[in-house]
């Protein structure tokens, strides 16, 4: 089956360790991400203001780009990305007049905008379209005796108008992580918010929050973090080194996308999977 | 005890950012429990139920001029636990918004050095420069 696949900046620069494993994991498992021939940035913040809406331009037509392609639903795995595009395509939905409005904003784009593209996150795909059972039977390596804790961050769970799951207790990814054979581990600080941008504005804080939720998955047990937003990864991962700095006591864990996991638990060969571009080396954990 | 009335009749900031956030700020009745969930307090001089009182009671220099704004890092934590309904990140983006619109940057590219040009990923650059700069 083949799904348009909106892939969004990062994952095509920084983040190309999430592209490039889910391309591999999700083909593996039968689906084949097939990305937009065009697509721009989507702004990777919903704009809030009542009177913004330019800035829900971006986002909309990346979702005009999908009609074009004769599809109604569209896949994307950037937490921000998802919620972006999820929540400028709600707002959309529920006011004809401002739809109107972008529409004729929009006057060259062949296609009028309606509202009607559905937008999924690669998460509720494997749990839906694939399911966990069918994940399961694929699995050649299981990863027993692994300590997994799932960070979801922010973006996946709110608001509640655009979560994937439960927005105070999910478990999206905890089962996800049961389907390799791992352990899940719950931990208080798997919905924290990391401070997201401020790690460029005010960098002090991230660095606080990255120690508390880091050393929080740690204390529950977790050998590894995985995630799905290239913003939460970059503040987990890399900003570990800066912690250690402040704190030398710091024990460093290694953070990875869930599609890095799963391949790994798929038998996928370790060249899609790029741990390479990982800040801190994960290899160890499957010697 | 001296009360200061204020009478000007130019638009006021409660009525801007009511405007801006579609909020109604006489909703929020300072419980805190916004403030509770914050992950960015430590970093705020004003904690954010009190920006709703601020703007409330009128002290918008104050309110405008502070860091709690720019430390906001849109999170949803506050409106999704908020007993009320209040919206707080769209209270707090209508005063970003507010001094953006005047052409004030708190971020700009040319400020971060090579290396946090190299090292910071895409994803970040733009969200912050979306929030702070105008
Ligand atoms: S949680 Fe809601 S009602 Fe309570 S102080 Fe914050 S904004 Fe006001
Ligand atoms: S949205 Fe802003 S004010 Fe609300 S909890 Fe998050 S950081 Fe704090």
């Amino acid at each position: 089956m083949e799904i348009p696949y909106y892939p969004g900046c990062t994952l095509k620069t920084t983040a190309k360790n999430f592209d490039d494993s889910a391309f591999a994991v999700y083909k593996k498992l039968g689906i084949e991400l097939k990305e937009l021939p065009r697509w721009n940035c989507c702004g990777t913040v919903y704009s809030l203001t009542s009177d913004d809406l330019m800035h829900h331009l971006a986002p909309i037509r990346n979702l005009i780009r999908v009609e074009e392609q004769g599809a109604d639903q569209v896949v994307t795995l950037c937490s921000m990305c998802y919620n972006t595009l999820a929540q400028s395509n709600l707002r959309i939905q529920q006011n004809e007049e401002e739809r109107d409005k972008l529409n004729e904003f929009m006057y060259k784009e062949k296609v009028k905008y309606d509202g009607k593209v559905k937008v999924l996150h690669g998460l509720t795909v494997l749990r839906d379209m694939v399911g966990y059972d069918k994940i399961k039977s694929q699995i050649k390596k299981p990863l027993d005796g692994l300590k997994v804790a799932a960070y979801y961050g922010c973006l996946l769970l709110r608001p509640k108008e655009v979560c994937i799951d439960d927005p105070e207790s999910p478990t999206i990814m905890e089962d996800l992580i049961r389907t390799t054979g791992a352990e899940a581990v719950p931990f208080p600080y798997a919905n924290e918010c990391c401070c997201s941008y401020e790690t460029v504005s005010n960098k002090d804080i991230v660095i606080e929050r990255t120690r508390m939720i880091t050393q929080s998955a740690q204390a529950y047990g977790a050998d590894v973090i995985i995630t799905s937003c290239p913003l939460c990864e970059f503040n987990l991962d890399n900003r570990q080194k800066e912690v250690r700095k402040k704190y030398p006591d710091h024990v460093d864990i290694p953070v990875l996308y869930y599609t890095q996991l799963l391949g790994k638990a798929l038998g996928l060969p370790l060249k899609s999977l790029r741990f390479d571009l990982n800040y801190i080396n994960p290899r160890e954990l499957f010697k | 005890m001296k009360v200061k009335l204020k009478i000007d009749r130019e638009e006021s900031l409660r009525e801007k950012v009511e405007e801006l956030s579609g909020e109604n700020l006489l909703k929020c009745y300072q419980c805190g429990r916004c403030s509770g969930g914050c992950p960015s307090i430590a970093s705020m001089d004003l904690i954010p139920n009190q920006v709703n009182r601020y703007i409330m009671l009128g002290l918008d220099e104050e309110v405008l001029n502070s860091k709690t704004i720019w430390a906001c890092a849109s999170c949803f934590t506050c409106s999704q636990r908020c007993p009320k309904g209040v919206n707080l990140p769209k209270i707090m983006e209508s005063l970003r918004q507010i001094r953006i619109r005047k052409n004030v940057d708190i971020v700009s590219v040319d400020e971060l050095t090579p290396k946090e040009r190299m090292e910071l990923p895409t994803i970040a650059l733009v969200s912050c420069l979306r929030k702070m700069s105008s």
